[in-house]
């Protein structure tokens, strides 16, 4: 297998021997070395804050590896708190790459809940014959057409009328979280949920349980899943090249007789269904019903983690786990530092400012880019 | 206080005190961000400012006794927090819709941490003017009880309309916004006017702070917003980037708002969370109906990243 | 080999004196505190520490129990009642050795702190407002206070303060504990004049600032002169009614330096002494009771002070009957009554006492409270 010089970016270490290993690890290596120099800077920064606060520096960072990463109950913490925002990173990272800004995956989140939760009321008296797979079929696929459907609307009403994603969207999640509300209070109240008005709990035995050997929902594995699989529709088929061209120029995608409308359509109810299925994923393996603390957050959360992750999907992955792990230390900061719980969003806004800061650094280091090593022999 | 019975009037009442009490803060935060977005930049995070800026104003206003140098230090933090947005967005490759969410939560943050000082005290609020006076009905005088903010707020909204169809200063935002190449073709240096009209804005977002922590609803809590920067944000799209569209949907958006409690306290009881989104159904609702894919970015700055 | 791990902590867990050996475990990386104290309590709130009502009179309580001697006190504030909840026991049992939690936000209680208790059986675990019974854990248990009772003298205050005989209740949600306090309300108002009614208006949310204070302008608008509210963070209530010129009462906490002058009185958390009883008996190696009510009498609620605006005749109607239910067996709930819709709530001799579980459960407005339930 030949490969031009000039493909070079594609090509991986084979048989092309020593020289060409160093320079597929040294352009793969900025993708990396780069953000990791950025948390250092980050890290950096927040010791001088912390340090004014007349807090040790060290107790902190110890704490949070402590907290965050240092034993296997704080790895499970870490992953636990990451599962929600992989699904929720992917309902901002699809759409982005058809350069759209999608906000609101809030609201498909907890309209999936509600869904799934309809769902498994209606499908729960067939449980007792078929398998309880079965009613997970349902949830997830309820969830999903309801997600899928409110951010396709966006999409929609993106395309074929021309309203910004961006409002639409946000708008759009706070409707969803009202109708939200108002079918968990209203007509989908189970009467025992006395103080906190939910719908009818899933049963014990059919809640989606944890993955073998962890402490961790299977809700992690999915949210990995599509990440990965949205990967592959992005940088594999010819659809995910067809979004990236509309992303950069609508007009030129049209010339080439690309159908933008239909893909718009496509990729927003994708992200959707995903943000959908996250909203079923917190019913049926967290809350065990529909309520408003499925309004968590997590979708915008989300937002920052696609843009972290640059919209790549398996970037999400790192990315998640990264913010899962300091919310997971956070606590245990509050606890033994006794510094307010805002000491970790303090620390999310400074790391994330460096982290977003540092692309302006890609390309701008000769060792990295293998093309300069030769153009200057 | 004279009892009067007012029944059913206290649902226009309430919107039109609505639009008037609640709608400041959106006022604000739009046009300092219509400032940004003319010039080709976006802040998405003047939440968070908003935010700091609530926080330094009672906190300040607490400790000297003076709500007017509340709003003074909660503009110039905010136009430290815009200065630093406009800065750091300057550099190549750096996007600016996620540094302003990272800002968001910094700026959240930030004012979480040096605000629990002053959740327990009491700061002095910013005075009202009675626009109420021929009025004998108490509820009528309360609602037009006006806020010197929200009247420095329309006249900004006039001003500035004018401004940028008039003024110099106001053309070269407009052509910044539209065209790098352009401007600096002109001999304008993009960056420093995106940093002036970003800091500008942060400013602005941080008054209309000012305006919820020491008028209304007047305290300082960490709940004090909900996510009123963020969407002012949003309205600025909806209003086109026009300042007088900005205060338009900002006194729409207010005057929605107070259709929920409104309907409760006359006996419409049932829905009520329906009721609460009437501001953003009213607004997508008018979006969908005046957009045309035609008219997609009638009004939009050519160098916006969230329009293009 | 992750799976051996858990099991053969398990074990140590089994065979070993659990508080000791999570101390020791802990020990290698506690900056100095954790390893002094022989009893470590955690408390987890949902919403911030300093927030003038709910989180703040459980932080308060948790301060109590701070100044015991050998007592170490974990906090973690503004955790959402999801995994996080979960995570946040987990993480206060494993790495900081706490053996006695304290989750104090009502949803907290089922699944998360149920399924946290079922995983760590020598870890005890008490819940603010849940209603424990005995298919639950051993290890869990609930306990809150009958604060209606502070309600209905909150409403004394009130019918006695109001002119236009209009009082007014900004709620968050159509739930038992909040339908409970606005009943209370209007039937301590109506002790004083039968004639009185009280408008109930909904936010919907525990905290939305915006919504609380145009509910309390709408509420004023309709005539209401004495506002009262059961949301997390009175403060906004108590500062706009004040503003409005219409007098207020107090919940969660509190609240009268906010509007001194207005500030009639106010229904309180008196948190600190039933912590110091849990932490007491647990010190003391004494079994933790699982279900835990308490009133006025026992300590666990408190008025606030009277304030200037309350005249001679309604503190001696206020003083009577909190007299009267220091003695016990007080009912708010009596009959003739009805709900507001003109079901009959309770016929004439039948009463329910604060105690009686039924409140628990309470879906009805009375007569004389305008708004509704759903």
């Amino acid at each position: 297998m030949t490969v031009e010089a000039t493909d070079a970016q594609a090509s991986i270490p084979g048989d092309k021997g020593g020289p060409a290993l160093v320079e597929w690890i040294a352009r793969r290596s900025e993708g990396i070395v780069i953000p990791l120099a950025a948390i250092l800077v980050g890290l950096a920064a927040f010791s001088v804050f912390v340090a004014f606060l007349g807090k040790s520096p060290f107790d902190l960072f110890g704490l949070m590896v402590k907290g965050g990463f240092g034993s296997w109950f704080s790895i499970q913490n870490t992953l636990a708190r990451a599962a929600p925002l992989l699904l929720a990173a992917l309902c901002v990272a699809l759409p982005a790459r058809l350069g759209l800004v999608v906000i609101g995956g809030e609201g498909a989140i907890v309209l999936g809940g509600v869904a799934a939760a309809a769902a498994a009321a209606i499908a729960l008296p067939a449980v007792g014959i078929l398998p309880p797979a079965f009613l997970w079929v349902a949830m997830a696929l309820a969830g999903m057409v309801a997600g899928g459907m409110w951010i396709g609307l966006v999409g929609f009403l993106r395309h074929y009328r021309a309203v910004n994603e961006t409002i639409s969207s946000l708008l759009m999640a706070y409707i969803g979280i009202a109708l939200m509300n108002n079918f968990v209070e209203g007509p989908l109240r189970d009467p025992s949920s006395l103080n906190k008005p939910s719908t009818a709990p899933l049963p014990a035995d059919h809640m989606i349980g944890n993955i073998p050997g962890m402490d961790v929902h299977w809700g992690l594995v999915a949210g990995i899943v599509a990440c990965v699989l949205s990967w592959v529709l992005m940088e594999k088929t010819r659809w995910g090249f067809a979004a990236r061209i509309a992303g950069g120029n609508v007009r030129a995608a049209q010339i080439q007789g690309l159908a933008v409308g239909p893909l718009i359509l496509a990729f927003t109810a994708l992200a959707g269904a995903f943000a959908g299925l996250a909203g079923m994923i917190e019913v049926a393996a967290v809350q065990g019903s529909a309520n408003a603390s499925l309004a968590a957050g997590y979708g915008y959360t989300g937002i920052l983690v696609a843009f972290l992750a640059r919209h790549n999907p398996l970037a999400i992955i790192p990315v998640a786990f990264l913010l899962g792990g300091i919310e997971a230390s956070g606590g245990l900061i509050q606890r033994r530092l006794e510094l307010p719980d805002a000491t970790v969003l303090v620390l999310q806004g400074m790391l994330f400012i460096i982290i977003l800061f540092s692309e302006t650094y890609y390309g701008r280091f000769r060792i990295f880019n293998p093309d300069l090593w030769k153009r200057r022999a | 206080m004279a009892a009067t019975e007012i029944g059913l009037w206290g649902v226009p009442l309430a919107i039109l005190a609505g639009a008037i009490r609640v709608s400041t803060p959106f006022i604000f935060v739009s046009l300092g961000e219509a400032i940004t977005e003319r010039s080709g930049r976006i802040n998405l995070g003047l939440e968070g400012t908003l935010v700091f800026g609530a926080m330094i104003a009672y906190a300040i206003a607490y400790l000297t006794g003076s709500p007017w140098l509340g709003v003074l230090a909660a503009m110039a933090s905010g136009a430290v927090f815009g200065l630093f947005h406009g800065w750091i967005c300057k550099f190549p490759k750096v996007n600016d819709i996620a540094i302003g969410i990272a800002m968001m939560q910094f700026g959240l943050g930030m004012a979480f941490f040096f605000g629990k000082a002053f959740i327990q005290p009491v700061a002095p609020h910013l005075p009202a003017i009675g626009f109420g006076w021929w009025s004998s009905v108490p509820q009528v005088r309360a609602a037009l009880d006006v806020n010197v903010l929200f009247l420095v707020g329309i006249a900004l909204a006039i001003a500035l309309y004018w401004a940028f169809r008039n003024t110099r200063i106001g053309l070269v935002i407009r052509v910044v916004g539209d065209s790098s190449d352009a401007a600096r073709a002109m001999g304008l240096n993009p960056d420093a006017v995106r940093l002036l009209a970003t800091a500008a804005g942060g400013a602005l977002a941080a008054a209309g702070g000012a305006y919820l922590s020491l008028y209304y609803p007047g305290s300082w809590t960490e709940g004090i917003s909900s996510g009123q920067g963020l969407m002012a944000v949003a309205l600025v799209i909806f209003a086109r980037w026009n300042p007088l569209g900005c205060l338009a949907a900002a006194i729409l958006f207010g005057g929605a708002g107070a259709l929920g409690p409104a309907l409760q306290s006359v006996g419409v009881t049932g829905g009520y969370y329906l009721f609460y989104a009437a501001p953003y159904v009213l607004t997508l609702v008018i979006m969908i109906v005046t957009s045309s894919p035609g008219r997609a970015v009638a009004g939009a700055p050519g160098e916006l990243s969230i329009t293009r | 080999m992750s799976h051996k791990f858990i099991i053969s902590r398990r074990q140590l867990l089994k065979t070993t004196a659990a508080g000791a050996a999570l101390g020791i475990a802990s020990s290698t990386f506690a900056v100095g505190r954790a390893a002094a104290a022989d009893l470590t309590v955690g408390f987890v709130y949902v919403g911030p520490r300093d927030d003038y009502g709910y989180n703040q009179a459980h932080a308060e309580g948790a301060a109590v129990v701070k100044a015991l001697a050998g007592v170490t006190v974990v906090e973690e504030e503004n955790v959402p009642e999801t995994v996080d909840v979960t995570k946040t026991m987990e993480s206060m049992i494993n790495l900081d050795g706490a053996t006695l939690l304290f989750p104090t936000s009502f949803g907290y209680f089922n699944p998360f702190m149920l399924d946290t208790a079922a995983k760590f059986g020598d870890i005890q675990f008490r819940h603010c407002g849940g209603l424990w019974t005995d298919k639950n854990p051993t290890n869990t248990g609930s306990y809150f206070g009958y604060i209606g009772m502070g309600q209905y003298l909150n409403g004394i205050a009130a019918g006695h303060a109001s002119k236009s005989k209009k009082i007014g209740f900004v709620a968050a949600k159509p739930i038992p504990q909040v339908l409970l306090n606005i009943n209370s309300f209007l039937l301590g108002a109506r002790s004083v004049d039968p004639e009185i009614t009280c408008q109930v208006i909904f936010t919907g949310e525990w905290s939305l600032a915006v919504k609380e204070a145009e509910a309390t302008n709408a509420l004023i608008d309709q005539g209401a002169d004495v506002i009262t509210c059961h949301v997390d963070s009175p403060k906004v209530v108590v500062q706009t009614a004040a503003g409005r010129g219409a007098h207020v009462c107090g919940y969660h906490a509190n609240q009268s330096p906010l509007a001194p002058e207005m500030y009639l009185t106010g229904a309180e958390w008196n948190w600190g002494k039933v912590y110091t009883d849990f932490v007491t008996a647990m010190k003391e190696g004494k079994p933790l009771p699982n279900f835990v009510r308490g009133g006025l009498k026992d300590g666990f609620v408190k008025m606030s002070p009277l304030g200037p605006a309350v005249s001679d005749k309604a503190r001696a109607q206020f003083e009577a009957t909190h007299a009267e239910i220091m003695k016990g067996g007080f009912s708010v709930i009596k009959g003739p009554l009805k709900d507001n819709k003109g079901n009959v709530i309770a016929s004439a001799g039948q009463s329910y006492a604060e105690d009686a579980i039924e409140l628990e459960s309470m879906d009805y407005l009375v007569e004389g409270v305008v708004g509704a339930t759903s």
